[in-house]
């Protein structure tokens, strides 16, 4: 039992890192349709620009770990991401915009492929991996001695701060999508772009603030996940960015609480099947692949993920 | 026309076999790049199938490659004292031949039962989910090749024997481009195309959309496997590292290059792109080059993804293709 509570709560912490990526793949695929291959590697330049700003930002606290610092860290990889986001869409997709979806995807992969590489350059970030600062002063949580057997467990500041991060950051998304204007004009712009266009929503703007609000939370991803796991290197993005767009599909690609769903969803299963290896008969050795049979599974039985509608195709 | 198409297929065989007897005149680092070619048209003209004839967009043709090399690995490395030594009678060059070709044979089938496996649930789906798919299934492959011990897991299979020669490379390019060409161009084939084009029209004539999907990507399937095995035949070592994601975007680079839909282009590219790297090497070895301009030169897969931006920008049907990809979404 304490050992299922400790796969579930790991298990909670890593979904909650594919949650805030696949809010991005799902946000953006509301409104443009298509899939941004590259979300992946924004959020490993988040991590990256945690990995710079972290020991600026560190000193300026007197080389102590503290909670305003991670928060001012956290703060900026979100805006470095936003902005990064902004750009890639205006420089790479915005001018397919009325191309064939084919025509983007191939885009996203070039960009993707060139953040990859671009950040193993020796003079950019280097192929290897790289220590990330301890911006907590991560430790595990004691646990009060009234709980009698939970004391067993083993949890680490940097899995709190995770979840609540994630919640936090959820909550303003609902906010954002729900209550603002902005917000509104996306989701009526995932309905029909023709129409918005025609109401006086600026389409561009509205594609705009999707892409940076989607990388912003892959921003954040990456210092989360960089808190947590000892070292980084420019293909960290890689996995995580296919899994997260595995959680989308998952959990109805395009739909926000969807792909929230999904995330934390996909996190828990991975966990509990490598947790769970010897059980299963499965080699812990096979975790990279659950989330594909996992995505196998979704589109032989549920194209449409969990919370996802489906749409008719008109002629 | 089939006729014709056959005697040219012969011919060029006849040909490749009559260059082949002077192979070894050709210096091994030449040598190396000409069956590298002869390996990518093979990988690039399958691919095109799926992702230019079909329109459907595949990014797992290394994942299937390796289920070829890894078959054919296992079978020329377990057959070498069994098998080969019952075939002696047939003479040493003949057995040999017939030993690789039906282990050839049978690392293309088991790639095309991959992609049989792989295509039916995905292909059903509209969109762009094959892409991930296949992305996702080159990752599966990988995993369990590294977790199958009398695979050699991550540490590689090596083979002893070198079947793989200029002849062998070539006439199967060659097979392939008449299998392709000749696919597309029959009354049947055209089903591909009405699949790129308009896949709701296409329904509505009674084709079987998913039926032409799956037909295509498991036939790519299948010759990626046995271009798998001529690799493994010829480099005589093979990781599961060695083929992943970058492998198979470099060949969706070498199709799109080259035009999604035009088999000449695709050739084309598929030459072009594996010298550009060897080339992009010595340019980076000239001693005048600044210092920061070498690692740049030698990471072929920055060149690969400007490449892949500036044509999907400036022209994305590519060198030779068809201007079936201009067509704007539905």
């Amino acid at each position: 039992m304490i050992e299922f509570l400790q796969q579930l709560i790991n298990g909670l912490s890593l979904g909650a890192i594919y949650a805030l990526i696949a809010l991005g793949y799902t946000m953006v695929y509301g409104v443009l349709r298509f899939i941004n291959f590259a979300h992946g590697d924004v959020f490993m330049i988040g991590a990256f620009v945690g990995l710079f700003a972290g020991p600026m930002v560190m000193r300026g606290f007197g080389g102590q770990p503290t909670w305003t610092g991670a928060f001012l860290v956290l703060i900026i990889a979100m805006v470095a991401c936003a902005i990064l986001g902004i750009v890639i869409e205006k420089l790479a997709y915005r001018p397919l915009r009325n191309r064939p979806r084919l025509t983007v995807l191939i885009t996203a992969i070039g960009v993707s492929l060139f953040l990859e590489n671009f950040g193993q350059l020796p003079f950019v970030f280097g192929p290897d991996p790289q220590s990330f600062p301890d911006l907590i002063g991560d430790h595990a949580i004691t646990i009060p001695a009234m709980f009698g057997p939970l004391t067993d467990l083993t949890i680490m500041v940097s899995q709190v701060l995770v979840f609540v991060v994630t919640i936090v950051l959820l909550v303003a998304l609902r906010f954002i999508v729900t209550r603002t204007k902005l917000g509104m004009a996306m989701r009526a712009l995932s309905v029909n772009p023709v129409a918005t266009s025609l109401m006086g929503v600026n389409n561009d703007v509205v594609i705009s603030f999707t892409f940076g609000l989607g990388s912003a939370l892959a921003g954040a991803a990456g210092i989360l996940i960089s808190i947590q796991q000892p070292s980084i290197d420019p293909l960290m993005g890689l996995q995580p960015g296919i899994k997260a767009f595995v959680a989308a599909v998952l959990g109805g690609i395009g739909n926000i609480p969807g792909a929230a769903l999904g995330g934390i969803l996909l996190g828990v299963i991975e966990t509990l099947v490598v947790g769970y290896s010897d059980v299963l008969h499965i080699p812990p050795g096979y975790r990279d692949a659950v989330a594909f049979f996992l995505l196998i599974l979704i589109l032989l039985f549920k194209p449409t993920g969990l919370l996802g509608r489906v749409e008719r195709e008109k002629v | 026309m089939f006729e014709r198409s056959k005697f040219t297929l012969l011919a060029s065989i006849a040909a490749i076999f009559v260059v082949s007897r002077f192979s070894s005149h050709i210096g091994p680092y030449y040598y190396d790049i000409i069956i590298s070619i002869g390996i990518n048209i093979i990988l690039a003209v399958s691919l095109n199938l799926v992702n230019g004839y079909t329109g459907q967009f595949s990014l797992g043709h290394a994942g299937f490659m390796s289920v070829g090399a890894y078959t054919v690995a296992a079978l020329t490395t377990a057959g070498t004292y069994t098998v080969l030594p019952r075939l002696a009678f047939l003479g040493p060059v003949v057995s040999i031949s017939v030993y690789f070709g039906v282990s050839l044979l049978l690392g293309g089938l088991a790639a095309g039962i991959a992609g049989l496996l792989v295509g039916i649930p995905s292909l059903r789906l509209k969109g762009d989910y094959l892409a991930i798919v296949t992305l996702g299934f080159g990752e599966i492959i990988k995993v369990i090749i590294e977790n199958v011990d009398a695979l050699g897991g991550s540490r590689g299979f090596s083979v002893l024997t070198v079947y793989t020669n200029l002849f062998w490379v070539y006439s199967i390019a060659a097979l392939t481009i008449f299998v392709v060409l000749n696919l597309v161009n029959s009354t049947y084939g055209r089903g591909f195309l009405t699949v790129r084009d308009d896949e709701v029209a296409a329904e509505a004539m009674g084709i079987n959309t998913t039926k032409y999907k799956v037909l295509a990507f498991s036939l790519a399937a299948a010759f990626a496997g046995v271009a798998g095995g001529l690799y493994v035949q010829f480099k005589q070592f093979i990781t599961p590292e060695g083929f992943n994601f970058m492998t198979s975007v470099s060949i969706v680079t070498m199709v799109i290059l080259g035009g999604m839909g035009s088999t000449a282009g695709v050739v084309l590219a598929a030459i072009l792109l594996t010298i550009l790297p060897e080339w992009l090497r010595y340019i980076s070895e000239l001693p005048s080059l600044p210092a920061w301009l070498v690692p740049l030169l030698q990471n072929q897969m920055i060149p690969y993804s400007i490449l892949l931006i500036i044509l999907m920008l400036t022209r994305p049907q590519g060198l030779f293709g068809v201007a079936a990809v201009k067509r704007k979404p539905a």
